[in-house]
Order: C-alpha cells, then sequence, then structure tokens
C-alpha cells in the first residue's frame, strides 16, 4: 500500500460517496463464466432482465453481449435462458 | 395518467439505473428486484433506501452504484425520509421552484425495515397519504447481518437466531401478512410481484408510481445465501414461490384484490398448483423438515399455504 488513504479531513460532508461503482470492476469474482452462442439466441432478453448486476447488455443492433468486467459468474442466464444459448465455462 | 404500454423489448434498451460494479452477492435477487423497478420508472426520481443488503451494497463509500438521487439515513426510517422529500417536492412546486413537472419517489426497505424496525414509519406514512412508493424486498430475514430470523421469515425455516435442531425445527411463528396489513391502511395500490416475472414487476411498479397517493410493492427476493441454494437458482426459487401459491401474484387497487400473472391461471385451473415440498426441498433452510420425524411439518405448512390462498380467493370474489 503505497497511496495514502484518505482522513477524516479528506471525506465529503456527509459521507456522499463520489465515485461511479463502474470503476469497481466485479468480474475477478467469477469461477465460471457464461459463454453466449449467438446463433441459439433469439433475443427474447430474458437474460438481460434475470441478469442481478446488468452484465447482460442490449446493444443497439439488438444483439446481446456479456461485460465480464463485471459478470460475478452466478450463471443464473445459463440456468434461465429458454434456448440454452447460454453455456457455463470455468475460468 | 395510465400511459404507455411497457414491453420486454422496449425495456431492455432503457438504461439501468442501478450501475453495475455493486458488491450484491452473486446471484442476490435484491440486485434483480432493484434493477427491475428502476427499470420501470417513468421519469425524474428520487430514491431513499432503508439499511439492508441492498443499501450497504450498493454504496460502499467512495463509490455508489445509483444513477439517480439517492438518500439513505437509517434502518428504521426510510418511509419518513420519503415522505419528507415529498413533502418537499410539493412546497417547491408551489413556489414554482421545481424544475420537473412531477418527481417520484421510492422508498426501498428489506424485510427487517419493513416488517420489524421501521413499521411505524411506513403506517405514519400511508396514514398522512403521501404520494410514495414504497418497495420492499422481501428475503426473508436479516441476511446483511448474518441471516438472523425476522417478521418476514416463513415458519420452520432455519436462521441463525432461530437454528433447527433437537429443541426447535426452525422459525416457529408464522410469517407476518404484510400486504394484507398494508391493503387495511387503504392507500390506493399494493401488490405483490416476483422476479421471475419481470413485466408483472414492471407493471406493476408503474402502476404504483402513476397512482395519486402511497402504494405498496411487496417482491419476493430469494437469498442464495440465507435460503442455502446455489446462486444460479435465484429466479427458479422466485418462479416456484409463485407456483406452489407460497407467495401468490395480486394486486389491490383501492383495495380491490384481483389475482394476476400466474396466480390467475393456477386460480382457474387449479391442477397447475405445485405441492409446497417442491419448494421447500429445493433450499438448504428447510432440510430439516425432510427427516422422518420432521415430515408432518411440511404437510402442515401446505395446510397454511392452502388455507392463505383459499383465503386471498375468497377476497378475490368478495372485491
Amino acid at each position: 500500500m503505497t497511496e495514502r488513504l484518505p482522513g477524516w479531513r479528506d471525506i465529503p460532508i456527509g459521507g456522499v460517496a463520489f465515485k461511479p461503482s463502474e470503476e469497481y470492476k466485479t468480474g475477478d469474482w467469477r469461477v465460471f463464466r457464461p459463454v453466449l452462442n449467438k446463433e441459439k439466441c433469439n433475443r427474447c432478453y430474458l437474460c438481460h432482465f434475470y441478469c442481478p448486476e446488468g452484465a447482460i447488455k442490449v446493444l443497439d443492433t439488438g444483439d446481446i453481449e456479456i461485460d465480464y468486467d463485471y459478470c460475478k459468474g452466478c450463471l443464473i442466464c445459463v440456468n434461465e435462458c429458454p434456448r440454452g444459448a447460454l453455456e457455463s465455462v470455468q475460468e | 395518467m395510465s400511459g404507455e404500454k411497457l414491453s420486454l423489448k422496449d425495456l431492455a434498451r432503457k438504461r439501468d439505473l442501478l450501475a453495475p460494479g455493486h458488491r450484491l452477492c452473486a446471484g442476490c435477487g435484491a440486485a434483480i428486484v432493484a434493477r427491475l423497478v428502476m427499470k420501470a420508472t417513468r421519469g425524474p426520481t428520487i430514491v431513499a433506501c432503508a439499511t439492508g443488503c441492498l443499501e450497504v451494497a450498493t454504496t460502499i463509500f467512495p463509490y455508489t452504484a445509483w444513477r439517480v438521487p439517492w438518500i439513505h439515513s437509517a434502518f428504521e426510517n426510510v418511509a419518513s425520509t420519503a415522505s419528507g422529500i415529498e413533502a418537499g417536492l410539493k412546497a417547491l412546486k408551489r413556489a414554482g421552484k421545481l424544475k420537473y413537472d412531477h418527481v417520484d419517489v421510492i422508498a426501498f426497505g428489506g424485510d427487517g425495515a419493513t416488517y420489524d424496525i421501521g413499521f411505524q414509519a411506513i403506517s405514519g406514512a400511508f396514514e398522512r397519504g403521501h404520494d410514495i412508493l414504497y418497495v420492499l424486498y422481501d428475503n426473508e430475514a436479516y441476511m446483511n447481518t448474518g441471516i438472523q430470523r425476522s417478521g418476514g421469515t416463513p415458519k420452520y425455516a432455519s436462521t441463525t437466531t432461530s437454528p433447527a435442531g433437537k429443541v426447535i425445527p426452525g422459525k416457529l411463528e408464522l410469517k407476518k401478512p404484510i400486504s394484507h396489513i398494508m391493503v387495511a391502511h387503504r392507500i390506493p395500490y399494493v401488490a405483490t410481484a416476483s422476479p421471475a416475472y419481470p413485466l408483472d414487476l414492471m407493471r406493476k411498479v408503474r402502476r404504483g408510481l402513476e397512482v395519486e397517493g402511497p402504494a405498496f410493492i411487496h417482491i419476493l427476493a430469494p437469498c442464495p445465501r440465507g435460503w442455502r441454494f446455489d446462486p444460479r437458482y435465484t429466479i427458479e426459487m422466485a418462479r416456484l414461490a409463485v407456483q406452489t401459491c407460497v407467495f401468490p401474484l395480486w394486486e389491490a387497487e383501492n383495495g380491490k384484490y384481483k389475482l394476476t400473472g400466474v396466480s390467475r391461471s393456477i386460480a382457474r385451473n387449479p391442477k397447475m398448483k405445485k405441492p409446497v415440498e417442491e419448494y421447500l426441498k429445493r433450499q438448504g433452510r428447510f432440510r430439516h423438515l425432510f427427516t422422518p420425524e420432521n415430515r408432518h411439518l411440511v404437510d402442515e405448512i401446505q395446510k397454511i399455504v392452502d388455507e392463505e390462498w383459499n383465503w386471498l380467493l375468497k377476497m378475490c370474489q368478495l372485491s
């Protein structure tokens, strides 16, 4: 630890959190990663709604993209995909 | 004011208001609930959050996962905080100083903050008739502090303060019928929802925001850690709870009960109703019920669920 941690004088009044959580990558929690098979996907977007992280993004083209920076590998998407288009692979 | 029709295709493209990078557990039900609720918002929104998993894990200093104005004060007073925000907005509007035409106020509370600690604040806010939406994400115990039983823990669930063993088979008391208590407050809108049915959930949230006056939505949020199941089954648990009628989906607008979604189908075709055992045996917190000497407790739970379901059916017919 080279960087000095902020003391009480440096903390904003009221302890207001000021950094977006996107700066904190939770992807390294993962043991299994979900992998999408684009051919099987029928764009029902259920995985997007079931993902606790919001790590499954719907692109403008309508395709789905998994953001491995944040995916914690809970595998809800793999379990719920009605077409079996997602597969779990060990990291 | 009942405006646009919600559809999954459109909502999928809406930007999440709960950002990724929050530190709720993998497979957390509360995270899914919060994301879905925030997806259904219709415009400028302020969120107040009671102490609990959601508050602690989404705002670990200096990070925040909320892309809306957000406030946390204490465990017991989220409904009062939300009331104050609503009253303040009203005063600003009266003075012509409010930039927006309307600002929605949402209060999030877990089962500890709703059933136990914050109950009087909610009751007061609803009696005063503040135009807020209270969202209860119910993970059925104090999960954040290590799975202590709460008023929302179902009967015979094992928790760290009601451990199943030789003396007791888990919690001995019934789950408090919180949403019926809220209906009794004669507020315009009360509903229950499950994250396994996202469109149903988001429609109810939107309806809760649209009504004038307080609204209450009770959402089941399965907890892999506290309920003891693999994180990948969170949505399956939320679905089984509805299919077994442990957690039926209904809404009550101005006190008129109405079943929705799968629960309505089950009422029409009772054969669809699954035995409660299917829900219980998937969770470690009910594992002790499946030993020979405790088997009769499963039948007792089935009886309780059936009675409550029949009562709900009667309420729907009456109104």
